[in-house]
């Protein structure tokens, strides 16, 4: 074979099933292109290919390698949430899923660049540098798992693991041109992952195609006892097959007009909307009267359990410690030169919602807007089965653009957000270009209809045929 | 919305220290932020549940069997200063022997 990084996830595990592929050199080939990015896509890189057992081609993956996002805990490999804080932090063991998938054959091969502790979309608040967009590297692949998104994009790595806790899966597969799955809250373990949102965050594969979504996700899945949010998926993950979309209502909520979304990626949508029709799919319009809330909701309740998660980085058990005569000063002055601009502000709005005076009128309201946007999506789920959206309103912007206006930033999730307040799978796929870039379309579905998000995402994305790579566009 | 003042209070609870620059930065980009956030209030919300976790999970209990944690010297082994196989940190006392 001439270039194995050619290959999807997919067809190097069924080359390497058949012996048509030795899992090693397509290590070999993928650990050269990933030390040579030139995207700061990666913090890490394995110096050497991990010991392969003849067995390894055997496995469900085949030993087909793994991109995995900083804050995933790899026992001995610098996982540092994109933090100076955790400069050089190495623990001492595995993210539940990260060894789930070890153990179904795909060895680690890097950790991926991203927004500090998870914070941001855009990558541009990494504490180590931002990733770059593969598309046109003066803009930014989105976030936070933009290292992820920008490493598929680019094909360093054949397939990643991103976290989603408000759209930071998908909204960087949107930006550059791949596939990015949320999966329901819980389906999931969080163990090991270094915690943002707790009631929000879950891993998602970041792939080239939907099939390797499909793949990727059917070994992620399950009840971990290390995770008491964890819960067994009542379906078995299938591989999709059905180009059709017969017999399939979409909702498009109803306040989506076009207003607030770039005219390219709009038109794009309406596009998209037009191939699901004509694969048998019923387009409905759905009230979805406080999605208009959600991003509102989200930073108070991202930002407060965000200042509760961070309150263990203090410079005593992990991780950069700035000295100082007293304990408090030792503490302040540690979490003051460790922590980025943006999750500092985290901290303090996180920190004012949950204080005294406050709480009622910020986390009370929040937490109740939140019961409001699930009931919403679950009255809509009873007249439609899936939901469908851009997944961002705009195509990847400059380095820059959007750094010194935290809200500007913040509105950039305005689809993403609700869905994971909700705790529901959403799928983003690619959706043709705008001016030269990619865009996203975002498929919805109710909690744990992984399987439905998927069948619907694989017979648009045949139906679509984006082709289109960076670098020739 | 957000003065310096209570800027300053917040960093206290926080634990995080805040240079005078930052103090004014923050006052302004925190009032931005709550200014969107202020449009929950907009809504009527009397009578409804608030929810913090959203997929119904029942008391996720364990059978109460003792089980290894890490050895000592393994989680102490990324701590900035130990000290007689404990975490070592200054003095609670401001220029106290640590």
């Amino acid at each position: 074979m001439s270039d194995l990084t050619a290959l999807t996830a997919k067809q190097a595990v069924d080359a390497a099933a058949t012996g048509d592929l030795d899992p090693r050199e397509l290590f070999q080939a993928y650990r050269a292109k990933a030390a040579a990015d030139p995207l700061n896509a990666y913090t890490w890189v394995a110096d050497e290919t991990p010991e392969y057992d003849s067995a390894q081609g055997a496995l469900p993956l085949g030993g087909v390698p793994l991109a995995v996002k900083d804050l995933f805990c790899t026992e001995g490999v610098p996982s540092q949430s994109g933090s100076r804080i955790l400069e050089g932090y190495l623990p001492p063991y595995t993210a539940s899923v990260v060894a789930q998938l070890h153990a179904a054959g795909a060895p680690l091969l890097a950790k991926t660049n991203q927004d500090e502790f998870a914070m941001g979309s855009s990558n541009e608040n990494s504490g180590f540098g931002p990733a770059l967009n593969p598309w046109d590297t003066t803009r930014v692949p989105g976030g936070s798992s933009g290292g992820s998104a920008a490493a598929v994009a680019a094909g360093s790595a054949p397939w990643a693991l991103g976290t989603d806790t408000g759209g930071s899966v998908r909204q960087p597969a949107a930006l550059t041109g791949i596939v990015g799955l949320k999966p329901t809250y819980g389906s999931v373990s969080r163990y090991g992952m270094i915690a943002f949102a707790s009631s929000l965050d879950q891993a998602g594969p970041l792939t080239r195609d939907v099939t390797d979504a499909a793949l990727l996700y059917s070994y992620m899945t399950g009840r971990d006892p290390m995770d008491s949010t964890s819960l067994q998926h009542p379906e078995a993950i299938a591989l999709p097959t059905g180009d059709r979309l017969d017999g399939i209502t979409l909702g498009v909520p109803e306040e989506l007009t076009g207003e607030g979304i770039e005219p390219g990626v709009y038109a794009q949508f309406e596009a998209s909307l037009k191939l699901a029709e004509s694969l048998g799919a019923k387009i409905e319009r759905v009230a979805l009267p406080h999605n208009s809330y959600g991003i509102s909701a989200y930073y108070v309740i991202a930002p407060a359990e965000a200042s509760s998660n961070l309150a263990r980085f203090d410079g005593v058990r992990y991780g950069q410690r700035v000295e100082a005569d007293d304990l408090v000063s030792m503490y302040t002055r540690t979490r003051h030169d460790g922590f980025g601009d943006e999750v500092k502000r985290r901290i303090m709005l996180g920190t004012y919602a949950l204080s005294s005076g406050y709480y009622d009128a910020y986390y009370g309201k929040a937490q109740r807007v939140r019961t409001k946007i699930a009931d919403d999506y679950r009255n809509a789920f009873a007249s439609v089965d899936l939901i469908v959206t851009p997944t961002a309103p705009s195509v990847a912007w400059e380095l820059g653009a959007k750094s010194d206006d935290p809200l500007s930033m913040y509105l950039e999730d305005l689809f993403t957000v609700p869905i994971s307040l909700a705790g529901l799978p959403a799928i983003s796929i690619p959706n043709g270009l705008s001016e030269g870039l990619p865009t996203g379309l975002q498929i919805a579905g109710p909690a744990f209809s992984e399987n439905r998000v998927l069948s619907a995402a694989y017979a648009l994305e045949q139906a679509i045929g984006f082709d289109a790579t960076p670098g020739r566009i | 919305m957000i003065d310096r003042e209570q800027v300053l209070h917040v960093a206290r609870l926080s634990r995080l220290e805040l240079s005078d620059d930052e103090v004014g930065r923050m006052a302004t980009e925190l009032s931005s932020v709550l200014g969107h956030i202020e449009k929950i209030g907009e809504l009527d919300l009397d009578g409804v549940a608030p929810t913090s976790h959203v997929v119904e999970v029942e008391n996720a209990l364990r059978p109460d069997v003792a089980t290894p944690c890490l050895p000592r010297e393994v989680a102490l082994a990324q701590a900035p200063a130990v000290q007689d196989d404990g975490f070592l940190v200054p003095s609670p006392q401001a220029g106290g022997e640590s």
